[in-house]
């Protein structure tokens, strides 16, 4: 942890930036609160401003979230297209509800606004990949095949 | 570039990618070995060409043959057919746009799909850096700059359409002014400053050194936002190789101009779009908005000047200072010269983007770029520049559209999304995702909108349940227009425009859910 503290310079410029690579090299996805009061300390910062900020973007999590955070679109050219009853259906196959993580705590549920890729609506990313044109069938497959390739290794 | 008979530009962005295009671009690669044509033709990997949900899209150049939704099973044959005897594969080719068609010209996306945007050299090629080279050569002094920016008439893209020149002008001068780049691109349905990012880098960052030289700023900041990691990734390589050919550092092109960069990565916020939060952001804070004035163009970032523009505002620029400003006015309209960026969603047949001019009719960007209604069904309306935008219905679709044009119809361009719905389509269940929207977003600083879009979401909820009651209605508008004079920043003020474009184009949908 220490490597990636002073991997930029110790000003709370660049709080936004530690908080992300805190986060990302966390298996469980989140910033565990030995990480905000390394941050706080190290840009000589309250530990209450820390949190205040990590909490105030839909990024940061401060609870452990699954091995892969699926975040499905529910902006309007998303849900024209049909992802409300998408998130449902994922919501019934996981058995997992919105913010929540799957019992295995393989993926965690999230929605998201805009992806930016709405001309292949309706959209989601898992983690760093997005995915389109989602239907009921597609998004089960990637679903399967993100657990597949983890089992795989 | 290495020599080659022929370029085989493959579009890689997010669509391509989760379509397939690493799969294709292997079998490319592999099939130019077994035919031994690797020494002519070059395959590149290029942004967006234009051509958004075609899947894999490959331009062959310079044949100009399109093609879209390529497979790996489709190689083979283009490689045999096209590239070995010439004969383009007619039913994988895509339609270009006709460069003798002015309708056509683009000026922002002018490179994105023929260039490699990671290559410095390629944007060179086709002219990068000769807006800036122009101003040392010429010495042409910053005033004179903001002067021909004024000229031309460019008003800011992100949404508003502020005169950029204006806003340069209103720069306060000082030791330290810096330029920011929003490309916090959040507005549902944009996607926009993503393909100028992914697509043309190297424009942008020109058109940054050009801001920063007119208002004497030596430093920028791109602010992107968190999801987008393809741009982020293209955008550091850029500035990493304009660093590294002296492009950006002491010194630029043997001048006394200095001017740095730096990507921010936003986290997940939408206000963050808000310059003010955007500024609270880039210094670690949460996104809450300032209170303006003072205005950042007096007190910005870390309290020192500061100018945020747009990402296709500042792709305007350097063409601008190229060509100058009368070629700039020679296309769009006379308070709104140029080009905009339009993103057509939603019921079409082909959803993507679209460089058109100002002024240009929703029904021709709907027909021409949009590929018409999806399943000959009937236009029942659109949503113009997203979920702070407004409804719009068939009576203006023969409107030309620009910022002034689309204020007469109490609508605004905003971003420039354009998500276009169909007969089926609930305007309730709409307005309840646009709501819910702003419920989520609102980033709690100031009570009225904080309060307010709740109250909205908690009304709209129930309406579309079939709970609604009477005097619904009127208390949505009421709320809103009190957020709309009361809140602090553009979040709170817009949403009453859906709401009230909502009702004023589909009231019955409304009543019929609430009787």
């Amino acid at each position: 942890m220490k490597e990636m503290l002073e991997r930029y310079p110790a000003s709370p410029e660049y709080l936004l930036e530690l908080l992300h690579d805190l986060q990302d090299a966390e298996p469980r996805n989140y910033l565990t609160s030995e990480a905000l009061e390394a941050v706080a300390e190290r840009l000589s910062m309250p530990l209450s401003e820390v949190v205040s900020t990590a909490t105030f973007y839909s990024m940061y999590s401060l609870k452990p979230r699954g091995k892969h955070i699926i975040r499905l679109c529910e902006s309007p050219p998303c849900q024209l297209l049909g992802a409300e009853s998408l998130l449902d259906y994922i919501s019934e196959q996981l058995s997992v509800g919105v913010g929540e993580t799957t019992e295995d705590g393989v993926f965690t549920l999230e929605t998201t606004s805009c992806l930016g890729v709405c001309g292949v609506a309706p959209a989601m990313m898992i983690d760093e990949e997005v995915y389109g044109n989602l239907t009921k069938e597609s998004v089960l497959k990637v679903v399967e095949a993100v657990r597949r390739d983890d089992a795989t290794g | 570039m290495r020599l080659a008979r022929g370029h085989l530009l493959l579009g890689i962005n997010d669509e391509a990618l989760l379509a397939g295009a690493r799969e294709v671009e292997a079998a490319l690669r592999q099939a130019l070995v077994e035919h031994g044509l690797t020494d002519e033709f070059e395959v590149i990997e290029t942004g967006d060409t234009g051509f958004t949900g075609q899947g894999v899209t490959l331009v062959v150049h310079p044949d100009r043959v399109a093609y879209g939704n390529l497979g790996v099973a489709d190689v083979q044959e283009i490689v045999t057919e096209h590239l070995l005897k010439g004969r383009p594969v007619e039913r994988l080719v895509l339609h270009l746009p006709d460069p003798a068609d002015k309708g056509s010209e683009r000026i922002v996306l002018k490179n994105c799909g023929l260039i490699d945007p990671d290559s410095l050299e390629e944007a060179i090629a086709v002219g990068a850096y000769g807006a800036m080279a122009k101003i040392v050569e010429e010495h042409i002094p910053p005033a004179a700059v903001i002067d021909l920016v004024k000229e031309s008439g460019l008003r800011g893209r992100g949404g508003a359409g502020f005169p950029t020149g204006l806003k340069w002008s209103f720069t306060a001068k000082g030791e330290q002014v810096y330029i920011i780049c929003n490309a916090d691109e959040g507005e549902p349905g944009t996607f926009k400053d993503r393909l100028i990012l992914e697509g043309d880098p190297h424009r942008l960052i020109e058109g940054m050194m050009i801001a920063g030289y007119a208002v004497g700023a030596s430093k920028g900041y791109i602010y992107i936002r968190g999801e987008y990691t393809l741009s982020i990734e293209r955008m550091q390589r850029a500035i990493d190789s304009a660093r590294e050919a002296g492009l950006l550092g002491q010194g630029i092109l043997e001048s006394e101009f200095a001017f740095d960069l730096e990507i921010k990565k936003g986290a997940g916020a939408y206000v963050c779009g808000e310059e003010t939060s955007l500024i609270e952001s880039i210094e670690g804070k949460r996104g809450f908005p300032r209170l303006k004035p003072p205005y950042p163009g007096a007190v910005g970032l870390w309290d020192k000047p500061t100018v945020v523009n747009n990402v296709e505002t500042l792709a305007n620029v350097p063409p601008i200072i190229l060509h100058g400003p009368e070629w700039f006015r020679s296309f769009g309209t006379a308070s709104c010269p140029g080009t905009k960026v339009y993103t057509i969603l939603g019921h079409v047949n082909k959803p993507g983007l679209a460089e058109a001019e100002m002024g240009t009719t929703l029904k021709h960007i709907i027909d021409e770029y949009g590929g018409g209604i999806e399943d000959d069904k009937k236009f029942k309306g659109a949503l113009i520049g997203g979920a702070a935008g407004a409804f719009v219905c068939p009576d203006c679709l023969d409107k030309p559209m620009d910022f002034d044009g689309l204020q007469e119809l109490a609508a605004v361009l905003g971003s420039g999304a354009v998500l276009v719905f169909n007969e089926d389509a609930s305007i309730v269940e709409m307005l309840d995702g646009i709501l819910s929207f702003f419920k989520h977003e609102s980033c709690g600083q100031c009570a009225p909108c904080r309060g307010g879009t709740r109250a909205l979401k908690t009304i709209i909820g129930r309406i579309r349940e079939g709970k609604g009651q009477p005097g619904d209605l009127d208390q949505m508008v009421e709320i809103a227009g009190t957020m709309q004079a009361m809140s602090l920043c553009p979040l709170g003020q817009s949403a009453i425009l859906p709401i009230t474009s909502a009702l004023r184009h589909f009231k019955n949908e409304f009543e019929a859910a609430i009787a």
